[in-house]
């Protein structure tokens, strides 16, 4: 039938697969742009790093695209206004993770005009600072998850060899399905995004590793993988596949020394949605204000996956599905397994949100937890190696010179281990109060 | 030679060769004591608190002993015990005024609404790395009573989600201060008797949505006596430092909107009353 | 539209395995209940009563502890932890254990053994074994009176079957090995003795379980499938019974081959006795044993290593229990040992593939 089928499956050993992964709820259900709304709220640090600052003020007139924030330093990002409109007020709204963070209320005009945007670049053509610069002012961010600054990314440290660019079309996180829609329908976005990063590196080896139950989407990429000399593999679906070092051991069997960025094993790591991002920037000179989000979940009347702007306030997003089948047990901004439950509905979309997800109450059972039984199921998920039980009861007992022993600080947080844990502990909350006193500590 | 004489023998060869090596080993790996040491454990508290910054009272001895610290370093010994402890060493007492430690948040679960069933490990900088904690102030009590856990004489209580510290029970130790991941709780003058009840820096719009009593900044306090109150950051403070610490009746004369201006003892009734309710 | 008043907040990750602790307990149950349904067809209703007894008297200790400690007693028993310590003492016992052996035994594991320690997934040694050797120190006499099979008993009078005048006692085959060479010396006279219950036939029947000891030292069989039903559903970790079993097999075996008047065939070791329980079911308790494939592999050796001295040349025909609890109090120190290092602990060197 086709050729993915033919290629070695790869995986990076350990790690789960959980039972009910969720994706069949939005899978096959096409991209659709949601219509523009009344109001948007653009958070401030919507990069990890220096938050950027505001370059408009109350009652300023903005238009689509127009710059928002500029970068406030290096590791920094733009921001850019998601429809043209007035600056209605600057509020103070906490962030997916419960920090406070200064919000712009931006609202529509209706008639959705776009600024001047910077010309289309030909990237076959253009230079690397040429192409980085470009990257830096349409604001583009990891938006897997990380939100790290992409030019800063794709600019590694000189003494770098980098042999391999690595895209991430693993979407290994339950539920969400945004990144396989994305590769499905527009895979030569992605595929341009990944020849421009190319580019800019110093043509590695390109490689998109995309996980086996997302055949529809390997054969797409596939079909026009050569003309951009990208190469697809098959990875045996597995969570934390997406996690960089993973999925760097998984396509090229190269390990990131710990505690060291993946240039240091020659290689950068991509979302497929941050190279579509880059294709927009550099092709369109689009800066990055709108992504593709999963707003799914059981509690949820019909599934989609929807094209939103950033700042789009969540319960929009939910009234655009239909609205609720249930009152939902639990929200959560991104994934099941690495997302942030929160308390209201009071959230926007980020350029990192890859997903809403209303869980039903059944789904979010009070789990009493018991004693560890030591029975080292955690040790055998955990994809870093590490014994999460022990770090877990070190944190637990305020030992954290123990834990920073037991290199608690290399954790992901994937949150494997807690999912496997049979006495139901929260081993990672445990371990990211540990890394949190010990940041702490060393700040000192 | 029969079982006696060699149990004998070999007892006594044994303990005479390890009598040597502990003699030498006393000789040549001794430690200089100074005996004032010993002296100062003794007139300390030994509830090894360590509200001193030191690891323990025996830790504080020796640092006196050594110049690095002083008597009055130790925030729960009487001023007797400090004055003999200086007498012992020939040293100025020095003046320490008492501290208590004064949580600075009247959030308690009528205020402060606690929005969301928290499902997780039942301690204060756990829950506040969950999405801000499960009330609805992010930067309130969160109520999970770490620091009544912390405190080593029992003077923090919990009503209704809410640490308040009984001031006659704390000695000013200061270990509250450090778990609190909000950094509510700060050490005060002993003689302070009022404190604003709020520690939130956010606009008193937001405040006013989370919270039923909040600092709204209106500066009605610092109006009525400036020498006692600032507002600095949307948020009044009673200035310790100043030589006029507000009495309970200034409180009464100020009236304070949303009553999170308070005298110690009417903050500690009025939350031993809504628990009840 | 959502109201947002039936919100969960926690830490990630939001998903979990529907596996919980007493699924887990369930499962070692089934596991179990081979071995017991042997035991009782060879021991008879002695053997059931035992069994109950253990059973019921610790689950009512453990709900009598949290009663006291103020603990939520119904959510402790549910667990199911106290069953299967109740049940794998019961198997521990001999049949003829008197009612009040059983209760001592159950308060032995439960409070001594396991929640003086702060309760399940805390205690050091193994609950069930700490009431076992607790009893065997105890209670000698009681301990080592064992009652012979219902098969063995129909047969006339043996060599180690004797009558008494309230009911038939027997010599576990171990007892008789054990005694021989003590009182024989290296004889060939000894050598005799052991080729009467070290025999094919012999053999067979210890394999099939037709031989006197306690309840679960019976049946090889039965306990090889729990052990094969442990390793599928993955509670145990089988490096431990097969470096327990190895490590035995070959200490005795070189020892039988240089000294055949010191002890018997390496395979008479493994089908008497409590090594193929205490492997199966004894060492691999989760709690009380090494988390690190390496530290299992060092932990089944040690138990090995232990028994096979204890029971070559020590005091005790049987040294099954003592070499577990050793070995338990030892793990802390494996797991130091076998430290895991972290995903790319290897340093990267060069621009090279590694592997």
């Amino acid at each position: 039938m086709s050729d993915s089928y033919k290629c070695p499956v790869r995986t990076f050993g350990r790690g789960i697969h959980p039972a009910n992964d969720g994706k069949s709820l939005s899978r096959e259900l096409p991209v659709r742009r949601a219509p523009l709304l009344e109001n948007y709220f653009v958070a401030l640090p919507q990069n990890i790093g220096a938050p950027p600052s505001w370059v408009v003020k109350v009652g300023d007139e903005v238009k689509k695209g127009q710059l928002l924030a500029t970068p406030g330093g290096k590791v920094s990002s733009a921001i850019h206004a998601p429809t043209s409109g007035k600056v209605a007020e600057f509020l103070e709204t906490p962030g997916p993770t419960g920090a406070m963070v200064s919000t712009l209320k931006l609202t529509a005009d209706g008639k959705d005009e776009w600024t001047e945007l910077p010309p289309p670049l030909d990237w076959k053509t253009a230079s690397r600072e040429e192409l980085l610069q470009r990257i830096a002012d349409c604001g583009v961010i990891g938006m897997g998850g990380a939100a790290f600054p992409t030019q800063i990314k794709l600019a590694p440290p000189p003494n770098c060899k980098i042999d391999f660019l690595v895209l991430n079309g693993a979407e290994c996180e339950p539920y969400l399905t945004a990144d396989h829609r994305l590769m499905l329908e527009q895979p030569e976005r992605v595929l341009t995004g990944a020849a421009i990063a190319s580019k800019i590196l110093g043509n590695p080896r390109t490689l998109i590793g995309v996980e086996d139950n997302k055949r529809d989407a390997i054969d797409r990429l596939n079909r026009f993988a050569g003309e951009y000399g990208v190469e697809v593999l098959v990875l045996e679906a597995r969570y934390p596949q997406g996690s960089e070092k993973q999925l760097i051991y998984a396509l090229t069997g190269r390990r990131v020394p710990e505690g060291a960025l993946p240039a240091a094993a020659g290689c950068v790591v991509q979302n497929v949605a941050t190279a579509a991002a880059i294709a927009d920037a550099v092709c369109e000179g689009k800066p990055l204000i709108e992504r593709i989000v999963t707003v799914s979940g059981e509690a949820l009347m019909h599934p989609e996956n929807l094209l939103l702007r950033i700042g789009t306030p969540v319960l929009e997003a939910v009234r655009l599905c239909g609205g609720i089948r249930e009152e939902p047990g639990k929200l959560l901004l991104g994934g099941p397994m690495m997302g942030f439950a929160q308390k209201n509905f009071d959230g926007m979309v980020w350029k990192n949100t890859s997903g809403i997800l209303l869980l039903p109450p059944r789904l979010c059972v009070q789990y009493e937890s018991t004693g560890c039984l030591r029975c080292g199921r955690c040790m055998e998920v955990c994809p870093m190696n590490l014994v999460p039980c022990s770090l877990a009861s070190a944190a637990e007992s305020g030992k954290m010179d123990l834990a920073l022993q037991n290199n608690v600080l290399d954790c992901l947080e994937c949150g494997a281990c807690a999912y496997a844990c049979p006495a139901h502990r929260p081993l990672v909350q445990h371990i990211r109060r540990a890394k949190a006193e010990i940041r702490k500590m060393k700040k000192k | 030679m029969n079982t006696l004489e060699a149990a004998v023998l070999l007892m006594g060869v044994t303990g005479g060769i390890l009598g040597v090596v502990i003699a030498l080993a006393a000789r040549f790996f001794r430690v200089a004591h100074d005996p004032r040491v010993e002296l100062l454990i003794e007139l300390l508290p030994n509830a090894n608190c360590g509200g001193c910054g030191k690891a323990g009272c025996a830790d504080l001895a020796r640092a006196i002993v050594a110049g690095e610290a002083k008597p009055s370093d130790c925030p729960v010994s009487s001023r007797e015990a400090i004055a003999s402890m200086s007498s012992l060493l020939g040293i100025d007492p020095g003046v320490a005024e008492k501290k208590v430690a004064v949580v600075r948040c009247n959030g308690d679960a009528l205020h402060t609404k606690v929005a969301v069933n928290y499902n997780g490990v039942s301690d204060c900088a756990s829950a506040a790395l969950v999405g801000g904690g499960p009330k609805s102030c992010n930067y309130g009590c969160l109520g999970l009573s770490s620091c009544a856990r912390a405190c080593p004489f029992g003077a923090i209580e919990m009503l209704k989600n809410l640490a308040v510290v009984h001031p006659e029970l704390c000695v000013g130790c200061g270990k509250c201060v450090s778990v609190c991941p909000r950094g509510l709780i700060t050490l005060v003058p002993a003689s302070a008797q009022v404190h604003v009840y709020c520690n939130s820096p956010a606009r008193a719009a937001v405040k006013r949505k989370n919270c039923a009593s909040p600092c709204l900044g209106c500066r009605k306090c610092e109006r009525q006596s400036p020498d006692s109150f600032e507002v600095v950051n949307n948020l009044a403070r009673v200035k310790y430092s100043s030589g006029t610490l507000p009495t309970p009746e200034l409180v009464e004369a100020i009236g304070c909107p949303t009553k999170c201006l308070r005298s110690v003892s009417g903050h500690l009734e009025q939350e031993r009353k809504e628990a009840h309710e | 539209m959502p109201k947002g008043d039936r919100l969960v907040l926690s830490s990630s990750p939001h998903l979990r395995t529907e596996d919980r602790v007493s699924l887990v307990m369930l499962k070692v149950l089934i596991a179990l209940a081979p071995t017991a349904v042997v035991a009782i067809w060879f021991f008879g209703w002695p053997a059931l009563r035992v069994l109950l007894c253990t059973t019921i008297f610790c689950v009512g200790a453990e709900a009598l502890w949290c009663a006291m400690a103020r603990k939520p007693v119904w959510g402790t028993i549910r667990d199911g932890s106290a069953m299967v310590t109740g049940l794998l003492l019961g198997l521990n016992l001999s049949a003829g254990i008197p009612w009040y052996g059983c209760l001592l035994g159950a308060l032995l594991a439960i409070w001594l053994g396991k929640q003086v320690f702060g309760g399940l997934g805390h205690n050091p040694f193994n609950p069930a074994l700490v009431a076992r050797v607790g009893l065997l120190i105890a209670l000698p006499a009681m301990m080592t009176t064992w009652v012979p099979t219902r098969q063995m008993a129909a047969q006339p009078e043996t060599e180690y079957t004797r009558v008494f005048y309230d009911g038939v006692t027997c010599a576990t085959p171990l007892g008789v090995v054990g005694t021989t060479p003590k009182v024989m010396g290296r004889t060939p006279e000894a050598q005799q003795t052991f080729a009467a219950v070290d025999n094919p036939t012999a053999l067979k029947n210890y394999f099939w379980g037709n031989l006197g000891g306690s309840l679960g030292e019976c049946s090889a069989a039965a306990l090889l499938l729990g052990g094969i039903l442990l390793v599928i559903w993955r509670l145990i970790n089988w490096r431990i019974p097969v470096a327990f079993l190895g490590t035995v097999f070959i200490i005795t075996g070189i020892v039988h081959h240089w000294a055949p008047g010191l002890t018997p065939s390496p395979l008479f070791h493994l089908l008497t006795g409590g090594v193929m329980l205490g492997a199966i079911f004894m060492a691999t308790d989760m709690v009380t044993s090494p988390m690190t494939r390496r530290g299992a592999l060092i932990f089944g050796a040690g138990c090995g290593l232990v028994t096979s001295v204890i029971r070559i040349w020590g005091n005790y025909p049987e040294g099954v229990s003592f070499a577990i609890l050793f070995m338990n109090a030892l793990v802390p120190l494996i797991d130091r040992a076998c430290v895991r290092r972290p995903f790319g602990y290897v340093r990267y060197r060069g621009g090279e593939e590694s592997k």
